[in-house]
């Protein structure tokens, strides 16, 4: 339980992460990426193929961003100047792409050259050999300490907000804080008892560094979006032809979206692979952009906390319905599959009647027009 | 050119601070605009009038390079500047507004007009990073020069609110303010008074003199008379696309070509 919970936390903060660059380039700057995954992959194979060559994690991770990023850079290049509706399906083209490119193609894997379809394993992992001692034991228990302290601080924050322009009510803000914290504390227990535990679960120590990176991530995030920076991408979102009037280089900022969105995808994807041990180009479908679509419009577009929290409600619906639905609903497997799936198609349709702006979105903005 | 402005002994009205001449634009087999010309002084206000499908508009985008003219100059404070990008001659001083208002609609009133600043350190990634507390003072300080020129159109209250609540009258107020953060040396105004009661036209014409009187140049395309002839020092007449006449106010008034182009011979 301990152990498949600490696993799940992995993939909400890889997730979270992943959607907070989507967040970015949709979300704030409105840009239309149907291929998020393609980012994925190339941080994925990059810092993999790397580190098995013997670079340092350290290194080879940073350098997995960078590629990414300049992916973005070269997407950008090629679509940013024409209409919006191209960017999207050029995005979920170049995904396919190196998708496939990835699957086809002989990779330079350790000594030898390894045909992709049979995908990498036992590559280098953060805290992989790890075997810590009473210090850096308690020393991760608290940086996770920390962090959960930091969660609570700002969801409280977020429950007493005193401001005109938000409109939903104090009492269901707390009712979503609530469900929120106690989701969180059983997940710090967990989180605890597996760093006590450390030689029953090895990844322990990849889950404090992802919920770390994370909550960096989101900060830094933060403050780029209340920043004049952030002003220009929302600008571009509303109506692109005004930040031009104005003298702002519309362009150069749709590319920095891209790319810093792409680059915080990428790293998204080491932690991808980090998780998962091995990887396989089928761990790329396109399916993973599609569902992270979903996460960020169901906290809200243009929602950081929203986009995390999103992820979260993702992932606990996904774990429980595995869980318990088969006990509730007598169909075989592979049709309660479909069915789950069908839950969510159903979910999203109903959201969008009844709360169009998502969880955490602002439902005035939806009534204003153009 | 710019270099040697300074010391010639011509007197300002001489030297244009916007001078277009030549100005081509066709769309398929329709010639737009057919060698326009068009000069702005500095310290004016100037109108450009003309009767519908004039070519007014797609004059206007021709100047700030929304569209690029097939054929043409267009000098603006001394420098050509029909290579440039819209972003880049709006960087050197030249701002527009549009005929229907464009205001940030999910951004708030105060956003809109502290985006229009020009060189903020904080719109560069990288000093964001380094210098925030410079980003922050240089917040606080366009938040003042905001909040006085937001108070200068009456939308102080407003500043707040999403822009998208605000009325169209409101929104043609705010984006002239808007367009005033940017500090700029011309504003060119595209129908200041389309779709907006009497009331709010005299605050709106009221403002335009006042920033004039403080030394803003405008050119302004307008459909009410009564708005031309009370602002402008100077008018040019467009006609499918060419220029049909130019003068002060009273002299186009009694010029029989325009009176026959509104009018239908």
């Amino acid at each position: 339980m301990v152990g498949y919970l600490v696993f799940l936390t992995i993939s909400a903060a890889t997730f979270a992460l992943f959607g907070l660059g989507l967040n970015l380039q949709w979300g704030f700057t409105g840009l239309i990426n149907f291929g998020h995954v393609a980012f994925m992959t190339l941080g994925a194979y990059t810092t993999v193929l790397l580190s098995a060559k013997g670079v340092p994690l350290i290194v080879a991770a940073p350098i997995g961003v960078g590629v990414a990023a300049l992916l973005g850079l070269g997407i950008g290049f090629a679509t940013l100047r024409l209409r919006e509706d191209y960017l999207g399906i050029v995005t979920i083209g170049v995904a396919e792409l190196i998708r496939l490119v990835v699957n086809n193609q002989d990779l330079p894997y350790r000594d030898t050259w390894t045909p992709g379809a049979f995908g990498l394993q036992s590559y280098p992992i953060p805290f992989g050999n790890f075997i810590p001692n009473l210090f850096t034991q308690w020393l991760m228990i608290g940086i996770l300490t920390v962090l959960i302290g930091l969660a609570y601080w700002r969801v409280w924050r977020w429950i007493m907000i005193q401001d005109d322009a938000v409109k939903s009510k104090k009492s269901s803000r707390l009712v979503i804080g609530f469900v929120v914290a106690v989701l969180t504390w059983i997940l710090y227990s967990c989180g605890v008892i597996a760093l006590l535990d450390y030689a029953n679960n090895q990844k322990a120590g990849l889950m404090v560094l992802s919920l770390v990176v994370l909550a960096f991530v989101f900060w830094r995030l933060e403050v780029l979006v209340r920043s004049p920076w952030g002003r220009v991408l929302k600008a571009i979102r509303e109506d692109e032809e005004v930040p031009k009037a104005l003298g702002k280089n519309v362009f150069w900022y749709k590319l920095q979206a891209l790319m810093l969105g792409g680059g915080i995808a990428g790293l998204a994807g080491a932690f991808y692979a980090w998780q998962l041990s091995a990887i396989y180009p089928d761990n790329f479908q396109p399916q993973i952009t599609f569902d992270t679509w979903i996460m960020v419009i169901l906290g809200g577009s243009g929602n950081n906390l929203g986009t995390i929290l999103g992820t979260v409600i993702f992932f606990a619906y996904d774990t429980l319905t595995r869980e318990y639905l088969p006990k509730i609903v007598p169909l075989d497997e592979a049709r309660l599959g479909a069915f789950r799936i069908m839950v969510i198609g159903l979910i999203l349709m109903v959201l969008m009647i009844w709360r169009p702006q998502g969880i955490l979105g602002n439902k005035e903005e939806l009534t204003l027009g153009k | 050119m710019a270099n040697s402005d300074s010391r010639l002994p011509v007197p300002s009205t001489d030297m244009p601070l916007l001078a277009a001449s030549g100005l081509c634009k066709n769309f398929g087999g329709i010639k737009a605009v057919n060698d326009a010309k068009l000069e702005v002084v500095k310290g004016s206000i100037t109108g450009l009038i003309g009767p519908n499908g004039a070519g007014k508009t797609t004059l206007f985008n021709l100047l700030s390079n929304f569209i690029r003219p097939d054929q043409g100059r267009v000098i603006f404070d001394g420098e050509q500047i029909q290579q440039l990008q819209p972003y880049q001659i709006a960087q050197q001083g030249m701002v527009r507004t549009f005929q229907v208002a464009r205001t940030l609609s999910r951004l708030s009133v105060m956003e809109n007009m502290l985006l229009a600043a020009q060189k903020q350190t904080g719109e560069n990634f990288w000093q964001l990073q380094l210098q925030a507390h410079v980003v922050s003072q240089e917040e606080k300080q366009l938040r003042q020069q905001a909040m006085f020129l937001l108070e200068s159109v009456g939308l102080a209250q407003k500043a707040g609110d999403y822009a998208g609540v605000l009325s169209g009258g409101q929104r043609k107020l705010l984006e002239m303010a808007r367009a005033l953060m940017t500090q700029p040396k011309l504003i060119l105004l595209d129908e200041p008074a389309a779709g907006v009661n009497p009331t709010l036209i005299n605050q709106i014409c009221d403002r335009i003199q006042t920033w004039n009187r403080e030394g803003m140049t405008f050119l302004i395309i307008e459909h009410n008379m009564d708005v031309i002839m009370s602002l402008c020092d100077r008018v040019w007449v467009l006609a499918e696309g060419k220029n049909l006449a130019v003068g002060t106010p009273a002299e186009i008034q009694t010029n029989s070509e325009v009176l026959a182009a509104y009018l239908g011979q």
